[in-house]
């Protein structure tokens, strides 16, 4: 279990960021004025035919007047929200990276490189040492080119088997493999002892019950924290594995790939959302961090407020026959709608078109949920985009001489490279590469605070001067 | 030294500022951006100031106390400005978050932005000073074996403390000022920060250091205080818990009369 892995490489989860960003907005901003109008009336129906009838004209008035502003001011929030909603896990993986970074040293140890790296970086001239990590990052890249390009033929030409099964080899070889090996280092650092077999019940639980909420079905927080820990886990892998300089190129030119990739007609990344949502398809489960789950099951409440409030922890959508967020409810597959029907039948008995049973169907969750719900309107962010982030993060606190404060530095940077990106999500509604912002900003910080700031404030703090 | 003065320290120098955080911005998202965007400005002025230090220690061929003192102030300075820029752009976002909702009222109030804004640069600003000597407080070793006072890391962790307050309270009359258009109040602030930082200069000699910023800190609170319209009569009445009377009328009649035939 000790010295294994020098060139133990992992082949197949490079396509994990190769998928790498694309950062996207499931709504269908171009219905939200229409959706937001049907709001406002039909919550002027409620009022007008609700049971506390003693209100005056104008309460009514009032309250949809201030209704109408929380759907603005819930629009606006809306925005602010998601980007928390994606800060905290790309915060929380962050966090893991450098945690382990600074408490396990197998991660700083140099043990070999991949096979994707092959020229070293130990040589004699400053040149010599450009020159290997230039080919080291152009031979990375291309291979990482290389296999978005096959990913996108593969699914242009429906090879949906030999996808699902790539993807699935590769979670297999990240959630039981890798986090093996680091469950074992972790062990090693704290020097606990452990026998194989607990070891074994622990992985197989972990490993399948992680395969089961990434490629099926699972409680969305479960599915959530599976996807941060193997971005955090194939973060470490990078981080131990490739060289300094290589590093840093690697991550420029992969902000520059991913820039070229997603925004230019023919690129690779362009072309395999446009032809999802061609196929109103979701992407792939296991390469996508998303920060809201489709809704299946009703919920039990019919008040909207208690809809909107209430967090329905339900089902994964299934593969790719499956539509994205907030769609119709009639356009669902065939039980949801069933489903739907008959619980509506339950609850109201058979529709009469009188204006209670309208007020009372309107009141109900079908279109209203998919509407009014402010956290049905996902976010979501490629997994590449986590990994690539922690990996700048980590190496920046495993190298740098700066420690605590040139992590800090990249940390911030990389969240207001993040922010930024959501803005202009939000004002361009397409898929939008999440690399190359924050990426920029963090390595502009990373150098720039490991060799000016450093210095400046070691000198100070040895002085104990403040500024 | 270890656990026990790695976490007193770090309570000592981030206990207020963790309080103000989790009590007033972690709960509301727009609140967490305006943290995260002052401590981006923060960072720019210290990349700034130290770029230029950097420069004049190669440009002077040496490294001594004066021209730290000159970088200093230069971050001072530039700390300032990049709180004025700070200031600009939220007020541009302010007019933009207006703009955008209904009834002409951003959810965020240019007084809380200037809050949140004043707490994010003290937070980082004490992050960067006190985190690595926090780390290496963790760790064994002697404080002051060669003659240095032993009370290092005590100290470090109160000015931490002193300075991430001070800011919260330089951004409210900052901000203020630069509304007001005031060149008094921005005047004023610049100076109390040079002030400070001018005082931290005498440290060894913590009775010289330590009183004066804590009262300027305390004064600086007050005035903060009053400028966000806070006063004793307001704390009077928050303290004696007196609940107003509702401008509302509730109707809790909810029968209705039954129509005459």
């Amino acid at each position: 279990m000790s010295e294994e892995s020098e060139e133990s490489v992992p082949l197949l989860p490079l396509q994990q960021e190769s998928m790498a960003s694309a950062l996207f907005n499931t709504d269908q901003n171009d219905n939200s004025e229409r959706r937001r109008h049907d709001n406002s009336e039909r919550r002027r129906n409620d009022n007008a035919e609700s049971e506390t009838n003693g209100q005056p004209q104008n309460n009514v008035q009032q309250v949809v007047e201030q209704d109408e502003e929380e759907d603005e001011e819930l629009t606006l929030k809306y925005g602010a929200k998601h980007v928390i909603m994606l800060f905290v896990p790309v915060t929380l993986c962050m966090v893991v990276v450098v945690a382990t970074i600074k408490s396990v040293s197998f991660y700083t140890r140099k043990d070999g490189q991949l096979i994707y790296t092959p020229f070293t970086e130990e040589t004699e001239t400053v040149g010599q040492r450009a020159l290997n990590s230039i080919l080291n990052a152009a031979i990375m890249i291309s291979v990482i080119i290389v296999m978005t390009i096959l990913l996108v033929v593969l699914y242009k030409y429906r090879c949906y088997k030999v996808i699902h099964g790539w993807l699935i080899i590769s979670s297999l070889l990240l959630l039981f493999f890798f986090s093996f090996i680091y469950l074992g280092e972790v062990f090693k650092t704290y020097n606990v002892a452990m026998d194989y077999i607990t070891v074994a019940l622990m992985i197989w639980n972990f490993g399948v019950v992680g395969m089961i909420c990434i490629h099926w079905k699972g409680p969305l927080r479960l599915q959530q924290a599976y996807l941060i820990m193997i971005s955090a886990l194939m973060a470490l892998v990078f981080i131990k594995y490739l060289p300094e300089w290589t590093a840093w190129l690697i991550l420029a030119v992969i902000s520059v790939y991913d820039l070229v990739a997603v925004l230019c007609p023919k690129g690779p990344l362009r072309m395999l959302v446009e032809t999802a949502q061609e196929r109103n398809e979701t992407l792939f489960p296991a390469l996508i961090y998303s920060s809201t789950m489709i809704w299946l099951v009703n919920m039990a409440e019919e008040d909207p407020e208690a809809q909107r409030k209430s967090k329905n922890s339900s089902y994964d959508k299934q593969g790719p026959a499956s539509r994205t967020q907030n769609e119709d409810a009639e356009a669902d597959d065939g039980g949801f709608s069933q489903e739907w029907q008959r619980q509506r039948d339950n609850r109201i008995g058979p529709i009469e078109s009188t204006p209670e049973s309208r007020a009372a169907v309107q009141a109900l969750p079908s279109n209203s949920q998919t509407s009014e719900d402010p956290e049905e309107r996902g976010v979501k962010l490629g997994l590449g985009d986590f990994i690539f982030y922690s990996v700048l993060v980590g190496k920046a606190s495993a190298t740098a001489s700066g420690d605590w404060n040139t992590t800090l530095a990249c940390f911030v940077a990389i969240l207001i490279g993040l922010c930024l990106t959501l803005l202009l999500l939000a004002i361009f509604k397409k898929a939008l590469p999440a690399l190359p912002i924050s990426i920029t900003f963090g390595l502009v910080f990373y150098f720039a605070t490991d060799n000016l700031v450093q210095p400046f404030m070691d000198q100070l703090a040895f002085h104990q001067f403040y500024i | 030294m270890g656990a026990a003065v790695f976490w007193g320290c770090a309570a000592i120098a981030f206990g207020p500022a963790a309080a103000l955080v989790l009590l007033t911005v972690a709960a509301e998202p727009l609140r967490v951006i305006v943290l995260v965007a002052g401590a981006f400005f923060w960072l720019l002025s210290l990349l700034a100031a130290s770029l230029l230090w950097f420069v004049s220690v190669q440009l002077s061929g040496r490294e001594d106390a004066a021209l730290l003192l000159l970088g200093a102030a230069a971050a001072v300075l530039l700390q300032e400005l990049c709180r004025f820029a700070c200031f600009k752009m939220l007020k541009k976002a302010d007019e933009g978050l207006a703009a955008l909702s209904e009834d002409g009222q951003s959810p965020i109030s240019l007084r809380q932005m200037a809050y949140v804004s004043g707490l994010s640069f003290g937070i980082i600003s004490g992050v960067f000073s006190i985190t690595n000597i926090l780390a290496d407080s963790a760790g064994p070793g002697t404080v002051g074996i060669h003659g240095d006072s032993p009370y290092y890391f005590i100290t470090s962790a109160f000015l931490t403390m002193a300075l991430v307050l001070l800011h919260t309270f330089w951004g409210i009359i900052f901000f203020d000022a630069c509304e007001q258009r005031r060149a008094g109040g921005l005047g004023l602030v610049v100076g109390s920060h040079l002030l400070t930082s001018g005082l931290t200069f005498l440290n060894p000699w913590y009775e010289a250091t330590l009183a004066p910023i804590f009262i300027l800190t305390l004064c600086t609170g007050l005035w903060a205080f009053g400028t966000a319209g806070g006063s004793f009569h307001n704390v009077l009445k928050c303290l004696s818990c007196k609940q107003e009377p509702e401008g509302q009328v509730m109707l809790y009649s909810a029968l209705q009369v039954p129509p005459e035939e």
